[in-house]
């Protein structure tokens, strides 16, 4: 079964990214949105372990990063970048949604 | 594909509540179905008829009943959550002694079995917390 | 109650009494036993402590919800799987945490541990193996 798990907080705040890549498997698919979206930048702390969680995919929600002043540039290399349709269409296109809260 | 979706946190306080209402309004935008929007946990409180936001800013409440009601979305506010933050329907107002009543429309208090029953009956679960 | 059977996961990762998550997600699979689902609890990081042996709240004045864990085997919700690694960040074994059980009908009514210790890899695939995950 492929997994969409969605992570909302900040991986400075809480460790619900760490938790969230402790149990994403080859496959499946990390959407990073509202504080969860700095876990998405580039040259931060958990970016190695981003960049290491080997066949997964990751994405940050548009929205969320444009509201916090996210650039795409500024964005960890590998994350697409997906707005509320893409939110949608990655819970239908995986077989079941986990939330790290 | 069959939505159910529940929102564990109040208006204003942690952003879940939009982040469901926009979720929500994308999928019903790709045709999809919502079987059921369930608010739990301080997520009762998206069902209160007395907020007065500031005008600049979005109107939580307000625009989960104008979706609801545009959709005809079944928004359950979960009874015992609902009794310990103070949101009451008429039927609750009889049974507990209030004197008055705030669930804003198109919200309807009911049981847990509604969760439940929106995890069997859906196809995808979505929670959006904190 | 229902015809489908599906694979339910109650997913625990917060401690209890300093937020009302631990509770009212306690309430949901009270409250889902009655709809005969394959239920499954995961406690993830702070979640193992809602487990904790010998919480008392008297002087709290606070709720003490914990021993509503130990009837869980009664509502036939019989697997909890606690995550090793989240015990031994947290200086903990499986004597910190209260004795719970079920009785096995089918095996003379023997009484079995509902509490799986797992590892974070062996819990990642009993989480794969889901159908719905509830987060609190």
């Amino acid at each position: 079964m492929s997994t969409l798990h969605t992570v909302n907080k900040s991986p400075f705040e809480k460790n619900s990214l760490a938790d969230c890549l402790g149990y994403a498997k080859e496959g499946s698919a990390v959407l990073m949105y509202e504080d969860g979206v700095y876990g998405a930048m580039k040259g931060n702390a958990v970016a190695e372990k981003v960049a290491a969680a080997s066949g997964v995919k990751f994405y940050a929600l548009g929205p969320d990063l444009k509201a916090r002043g996210i650039s795409e540039e500024k964005l960890a290399e590998g994350i697409e970048v997906v707005d509320y349709a893409g939110f949608v269409s990655l819970a239908v296109e995986n077989d079941k949604v986990s939330a790290w809260v | 594909m069959k939505f159910a979706i529940q929102v564990n946190e109040g208006p204003y306080q942690h952003q879940a509540t939009d982040s469901a209402y926009q979720f929500a309004k994308a999928a019903l935008d790709a045709g999809h179905e919502i079987m059921r929007v369930f608010f739990y946990h301080d997520g009762v409180n998206n069902g209160t008829n007395l907020t007065t936001p500031p005008q600049d800013d979005r109107n939580i409440v307000n625009r989960w009943s104008e979706l609801g009601k545009a959709h005809d979305l079944d928004m359950v506010v979960c009874v015992a959550a609902a009794q310990r933050r103070g949101i009451v329907d008429e039927g609750e107002m009889q049974r507990n002694g209030k004197d008055a009543q705030n669930i804003a429309d198109g919200f309807r208090i009911s049981g847990l079995g509604q969760l439940i029953e929106a995890g069997i009956q859906s196809e995808r679960l979505m929670v959006f917390g904190d | 109650m229902s015809e489908t059977i599906k694979k339910f996961m109650y997913l625990n990762r917060r401690a209890p009494y300093g937020t009302i998550y631990a509770w009212e997600s306690l309430e949901v699979v009270l409250i889902g036993a009655a709809f005969d689902q394959d239920v499954s609890l995961a406690f993830i990081g702070d979640g193992v402590y809602q487990l904790l042996e010998g919480q008392d709240t008297s002087e709290s004045d606070m709720k003490n919800f914990s021993t509503t864990y130990k009837a869980l085997g009664d509502y036939d919700v019989t697997k909890l799987y606690v995550e090793k690694e989240s015990l031994e960040e947290r200086g903990l074994t499986l004597d910190d945490l209260m004795p719970l059980t079920w009785e096995d009908e089918d095996d003379d009514w023997a009484e079995k541990d509902s509490i799986r210790l797992v590892s974070r890899a062996e819990l990642a695939d009993v989480l794969d193996d889901q159908d719905i995950v509830y987060s609190f």
